[in-house]
C-alpha cells in the first residue's frame, strides 16, 4: 500500500480556452490534513471536483485511497466523503431524515443507518434540530449536518470544500476541532481554504494554488522559510517617505499597511542583512522612525508568492 | 451488472422514492395546487363554457376525460422542476459522490408524479361525479381507461424529467408546464375536433392527448375504443422509450 491517500501528476483540467488547473502535481500522505489554498477562482473546487469523481480531467493522472478518479471512480466513491460548499441537504427533510436516507444509499441496513444518525446527530449537538426540517437551520447547523452526512461511513480521504466560508467564529472554531478529532482518528483530509489561519491551524501540509498553478507545497513552518522565514517591518517618518520607500521596493514589499505608514519585507533575520537594508532604504537616516524584526505569516508566504493579498475574513473580528 | 449491483441499485431506487413522496408530501403549495387546479378547471368548464359547447349528451360527462388530461399534464409537467432543483443544487454532488445511479434519483421523482397524478385524478373523478359525470362503464372498462391513463402520466413525466434534466434553471423546467398543458386545447378534450379551423383539425386528430381522450371517452362513456386505445398506448410507450433514453444520455453528460 501507498503511503500516499492522494497521488496527484501532471493534472490539467481547462474549460474551453481557459486552463483551471495546469500540470499540477502533489502528494497527500495518508493520515495527514492537507490544505489547498487559494483565492477565489483559483482552482480549488475544480481540484476537489476531480478527487471527488465528480468533474473529468483532461489528462495527468489522480489516484485517491490508491484508485484511479476516472478508470475506478466506483471504487474511489466507496472510499471518501464530500462536504462541499453548498450544503448538499434536502431542506424539506429533517436532519434525522436526511442522515437516514443518506445512510441508506451507503447501503447501511435500516437498523444501522438509524443507529448511526442518532449517534452523529449527538456528536455534532444536533439532537433536538434533528427532528426539525433542515430549511429552518442556521448555517452553522448546516454545515455540521453536512459533515455528520460524510461520517455516516468512515471515509479513507475526506474532501471539504471550504468548510468555514461564511461561518461565524464560533462555528468556525467548532469546524477546526471537529476536523483536528477526524485527523487524529486517522482519516486523510484533503481541505480548500481562502483562508491562511485555516491552512496554518489545521494544515499538516499546504499547497498554495494561483491562476490554475501550485506556487507553493510544504509545511506552514517550510513555506515560512521559504521566503526567509521572518520579515522586518519599517515604520516610516511621513507619507510621503512611505510612498517613495513603497514605489523603491515594488514586488519586494511583501506587507504595507499605509496607516500605520509601515512596510515589509521578507528577510532571513540576520544583523548584517538588515542593517544592510536599513541603509540601503534610509541612507540618510531620517526616512525611518522604527523597525521591527518578526517571524513570517502564511500571509506573507501567499503575498510574495501569488503578488495579491489574502482575503480577509468578512467576520474578522468578534 | 452483477446481482450485488442489482440489488443496490434497487435498495436506491427504494430510497429516492421515499425521498421523492416525502418532498411531494412536503411542498405544501405545489400539493395544492396540483389538486386545487384541476377541480377548479373542471367547474369552470362545466359551468361557464359548458353552456356554450354543443356536444352529444351532457357537457359534463364530455369534458371529464379532457379535464383529466389537463390535470394529469400539469401535475406531471411538475417533474421538470424537481428533477431540475436536484441538478441544481449541492445534493447531487453528495448523492454522485456515494455512487447513487442517475436513474435511481429521476424513478424516484417519476414514481412520486405517478402516485401524485392519480391521487388527484381520484379527486377530480370524485368531484365530477358530485356534479352529474355518470359513466357507464363496468369494471374491466374502468381498469382500461385508468391503464391508459396511468401510461400516458408515466409518459409526460419521463418527458418532463428528460427536459428537467436537459434545462438550467427551475425557470426554463416551469416551460414545461405551459407546453403540456397547452396540448390538451388542442385536441378532443374540450371541444368537438370538427369545430376547429381544417388546418388545426389534422393536428388536433393526430396528436396523443386526443387518442388519449377518445380512449377513455370510449372506455368510459361508451363508443368506438380499439383504434384510439392502441393510438394511445403507442403513443405513450414511444414517449416513454424516447425520453427515458434522452434522460439517460443527458444526465451522463451533466454530470461527466
Amino acid at each position: 500500500m501507498s503511503d500516499f491517500a492522494i497521488e496527484v501528476a501532471g493534472l490539467c483540467k481547462s474549460y474551453g480556452p481557459h486552463a483551471v488547473l495546469d500540470r499540477i502535481d502533489l502528494g497527500v500522505t495518508r493520515g495527514s490534513v492537507f490544505a489547498l489554498l487559494g483565492p477565489n477562482g483559483a482552482g480549488k473546487t475544480t481540484m476537489v471536483r476531480i478527487l471527488a469523481t465528480l468533474t473529468g480531467l483532461e489528462s495527468g493522472t489522480a489516484l485517491v485511497a490508491g484508485w484511479d478518479v476516472v478508470a475506478q471512480r466506483h471504487e474511489v466513491r466507496r472510499r471518501i466523503s464530500l462536504t462541499g460548499q453548498y450544503a448538499a441537504l434536502d431542506g424539506l427533510q429533517t436532519g434525522a431524515e436526511n442522515l437516514r436516507m443518506m445512510g441508506r444509499l451507503l447501503h447501511l441496513p435500516a437498523r444501522q443507518a438509524r443507529a448511526r444518525a442518532t449517534e452523529l446527530l449527538e456528536r455534532f449537538d444536533l439532537v433536538q434540530a434533528g427532528e426539525r426540517r433542515v430549511a429552518g437551520y442556521s448555517g452553522g447547523m448546516r454545515r455540521r449536518l453536512d459533515l455528520a452526512a460524510s461520517l455516516l461511513r468512515r471515509p479513507e480521504v475526506m474532501f471539504l470544500d471550504e468548510p468555514t466560508t461564511g461561518l461565524d467564529l464560533r462555528s468556525r472554531q467548532a469546524m477546526w476541532q471537529i476536523v483536528s478529532e477526524l485527523a487524529a482518528s486517522g482519516v486523510t483530509v484533503f481541505l480548500t481554504t481562502q483562508y491562511l489561519e485555516e491552512a496554518d491551524q489545521l494544515a499538516d501540509r499546504v499547497a498554495i494554488i494561483d491562476g490554475g498553478r501550485l506556487v507553493a507545497d510544504g509545511t506552514p513552518d517550510e513555506l515560512k522559510q521559504q521566503i526567509g522565514g521572518r520579515r522586518l517591518d519599517i515604520e516610516l517618518a511621513d507619507a510621503a517617505n512611505y510612498a517613495e520607500v513603497i514605489a523603491y521596493l515594488g514586488e519586494r514589499a511583501t506587507h504595507t499597511d499605509v496607516e500605520r505608514l509601515t512596510v515589509g519585507v521578507a528577510v532571513n533575520g540576520n544583523a548584517p542583512e538588515v542593517r544592510s537594508l536599513l541603509d540601503e532604504l534610509d541612507p540618510h537616516r531620517q526616512r525611518i522612525s522604527r523597525f521591527a524584526v518578526h517571524a513570517a505569516s502564511l500571509d506573507d508566504v501567499f503575498l510574495s508568492l501569488t503578488g495579491h493579498r489574502a482575503p480577509e475574513r468578512e467576520t474578522a473580528s468578534v | 451488472m452483477s446481482e450485488g449491483t442489482l440489488v443496490q441499485a434497487m435498495a436506491d431506487g427504494r430510497t429516492m422514492i421515499i425521498r421523492s413522496f416525502r418532498l411531494s408530501l412536503r411542498n405544501v403549495d405545489g400539493l395544492i395546487t396540483a389538486l386545487a387546479l384541476p377541480i377548479m378547471l373542471m367547474l369552470m368548464f362545466v359551468y361557464l363554457f359548458g353552456g356554450a359547447i354543443r356536444t352529444d349528451g351532457h357537457y359534463v360527462d364530455y369534458v371529464v376525460p379532457g379535464v383529466l388530461l389537463v390535470c394529469v399534464g400539469f401535475g406531471a409537467a411538475t417533474t421538470a422542476v424537481s428533477v431540475t432543483a436536484d441538478l441544481t443544487s449541492g445534493v447531487i454532488d453528495r448523492f454522485r459522490s456515494m455512487d447513487v445511479r442517475g436513474e435511481a434519483l429521476i424513478n424516484g421523482h417519476v414514481a412520486a408524479s405517478v402516485a401524485r397524478n392519480l391521487l388527484s385524478s381520484l379527486l377530480v373523478i370524485a368531484v365530477a361525479f358530485a356534479i352529474g359525470f355518470r359513466p357507464h362503464a363496468d369494471l374491466a372498462h374502468w381498469l382500461g381507461a385508468i391503464g391508459i391513463l396511468a401510461l400516458f402520466v408515466l409518459a409526460l413525466t419521463w418527458f418532463a424529467a428528460a427536459i428537467g434534466v436537459a434545462v438550467r434553471s427551475a425557470e426554463a423546467a416551469n416551460g414545461v408546464t405551459f407546453l403540456v398543458a397547452f396540448l390538451p386545447y388542442a385536441s378532443s378534450a374540450f371541444v368537438p375536433i370538427h369545430t376547429m379551423p381544417t388546418w388545426l383539425q389534422s393536428f388536433a386528430r393526430n396528436q396523443p392527448v386526443t387518442a388519449v381522450v377518445d380512449a377513455i371517452r370510449g372506455l368510459l362513456l361508451g363508443g368506438p375504443i380499439a383504434a384510439s386505445a392502441w393510438r394511445a398506448a403507442a403513443w405513450s410507450l414511444a414517449v416513454i422509450v424516447a425520453s427515458a433514453a434522452l434522460a439517460r444520455v443527458l444526465f451522463a453528460r451533466r454530470t461527466s
